[in-house]
């Protein structure tokens, strides 16, 4: 954000010529002028990027990747994690971003309803729920059933922040399912002892052996943090519907190019790095 | 000269403008109502009230002794006990946090033996006394010792003279004495510890009624409702005005009779 902002500052003083190769008018509002074509504009070499923080690996390494595809034209990614409740919380306050990327519907709908976005957000891949436990399991936890005995200590986020949403809704499967009982949900909510800011929180809550277990997504369980960690796998009939959705914010300082990568994160090359970090992709 | 002028508005106006606009914002919401009446909102003004407080009270018992040492006795490792509670004042809190997980995590130095023993810090409001008190005991330390150091050894004496015993002569000479700096530095020390933030979400977690503090729960709020987020920051800012004010008040009104009163009666 502040190098964009920044480049924008330091080409007023020093005049037209210094700044865009095209050598037409900068200009500082980024809506598409009407009769003028949008290639007209130049655009910022940056795409910022607000994802959520279960994309950190992958997206990270896109922004390796991306800029060195053709199609990028030298385009660079600056990115910024976070809950993706925080992230549309940003958005409203204003911050620059070009594209905003979701854990779940329900905040991107909430982005869309705000007006905060652009065309049609899209779902990208998907992704299901573990439970991870600290690889001492001093709770001596192993089965899901577990969860729900008295004093273990698990580790949440609030029901807004997606990885709670797909918890909660998990939870209340278990609840309705014979196997667990009515009242399950309500005895492991009983245990929960923090509410983690997002989903890389509780995994380093977990990680750090301070907590005895968390729901996470499974593409959490990086080979970073496999030797500190053990999982228990939830069964499919139990599982939320977990998807990441992505779209140009109304905002973007560049709408033009902003597309170029999420028709790259739906590419066969963003795909691959995806499934390489755990996401199920839609291939 | 106009120069000067206009930098110095700049830290004015940087200071200032952050205030009036969270005011604003806050009371624009029309959130005060709503927060008001929030659990969230309740629940961690309280814990943070008791835990601030808590703290302070272990700064005092604990923090006095040590600063009388610091500021009178000459002892091995002095030097090294004086730099020491300068560390916490200039420690990022994020460093603060992981150093305290380091030592009290269920896998930390300390933290892993209590653990074997059934006890976990973690996760507990004794997790958040421990963190506020880590980041907010040296600043109520540094001051008492400052204002230790400035009392008049003679006046000490003199009471000794007199008769009065160790604890009587630091009770009625020397602590009225260093009043000024004893309240100044309890101030901000409490102050410290009710604004804790970083340590407390690395160490304690941040769980309503348990271990969210006003700050935590100002997070927490940003991410659901951000008028309680604003009317909760707005009433930190008020709490900390009030108590400059009130120290200001205080320490310009104190007369040190307990001493006139004591050593000549």
């Amino acid at each position: 954000m502040k190098i964009v902002r920044r480049t924008a500052l330091m080409c007023m003083p020093l005049g037209i010529a210094a700044c865009g190769t095209g050598g037409s008018t900068p200009t500082v509002d980024v809506r598409p002028v009407i009769g003028a074509s949008p290639a007209a504009t130049p655009e910022p070499k940056e795409l910022v990027v607000l994802a959520a923080s279960s994309l950190t690996d992958a997206f990270n390494e896109m922004a390796d990747d991306f800029p060195r595809r053709p199609e990028a034209a030298g385009l660079r990614l600056i990115l910024s994690f976070g809950a993706s409740t925080q992230l549309r919380i940003q958005l409203e306050q204003g911050a620059p971003a070009d594209i905003y990327e979701s854990a779940d519907d329900a905040q991107m709908q909430l982005a869309v309803r705000a007006g905060l976005m652009q065309g049609t957000p899209t779902v990208f891949a998907r992704n299901r729920l573990v439970v991870v436990l600290p690889k001492e399991n001093r709770a001596g936890l192993t089965t899901l059933s577990d969860l729900g005995k008295p004093g273990i200590k698990l580790v949440a986020t609030v029901r807004d922040v997606p990885v709670g949403n797909y918890t909660y809704q998990t939870l209340a499967k278990m609840a309705a399912d014979p196997q667990y009982g009515a009242g399950f949900d309500q005895k492991v909510l009983a245990n929960v002892v923090s509410e983690e800011a997002n989903v890389r929180q509780i995994v380093t809550k977990v990680q750090l052996g301070e907590a005895d277990a968390g729901f996470v997504y499974a593409s959490e369980i990086s080979p970073r943090i496999t030797p500190d960690v053990k999982t228990i796998e939830i069964p499919e009939r139990l599982q939320a519907a977990a998807e990441h959705v992505i779209g140009v914010t109304r905002t973007a300082r560049a709408p033009v190019t902003a597309p170029r990568f999420i028709d790259y994160v739906h590419s066969p090359a963003g795909q691959t790095i995806l499934k390489r970090h755990g996401f199920i992709t839609l291939a | 000269m106009s120069a000067a002028v206009f930098a110095a508005m700049l830290v004015v106006l940087l200071l200032a403008v952050p205030l009036v606009a969270l005011t604003w914002r806050a009371l624009e919401s029309g959130a005060l109502g709503r927060a008001a009446r929030s659990a969230l909102a309740v629940q961690a003004l309280q814990l943070s009230l008791l835990t601030s407080l808590a703290s302070l009270a272990l700064a005092l018992i604990c923090g006095t002794p040590l600063a009388y040492g610091l500021a009178r006795l000459r002892f091995p490792g002095r030097g090294l006990v004086e730099a020491l509670i300068e560390v916490p004042v200039v420690l990022p809190p994020a460093v603060a946090g992981i150093a305290l997980l380091m030592a009290f995590g269920r896998r930390g130095l300390v933290g892993a033996p209590l653990a074997d023993w059934g006890i976990s810090l973690a996760f507990t409001p004794w997790a958040v006394v421990l963190a506020q008190c880590f980041v907010a005991v040296p600043f109520y330390v540094r001051a008492a010792r400052t204002g230790f150091a400035g009392v008049d050894r003679d006046l000490e004496g003199a009471a000794r003279v007199d008769g009065a015993s160790a604890l009587a002569v630091f009770w009625h000479v020397t602590a009225p004495l260093a009043f000024p700096s004893l309240l100044a530095g309890s101030v901000l020390c409490w102050a410290r510890a009710l604004g804790e933030f970083g340590a407390t979400i690395m160490f304690a977690g941040s769980f309503r009624g348990r271990t969210q503090t006003m700050p935590l729960a100002i997070y927490a709020a940003l991410e659901t409702d951000l008028g309680v987020s604003l009317a909760l920051s707005m009433l930190l800012v008020i709490i900390s005005v009030a108590t400059l004010v009130l120290v200001r008040v205080v320490v310009q009104r104190w007369e040190p009779q307990a001493v006139t009163n004591d050593t000549r009666s």
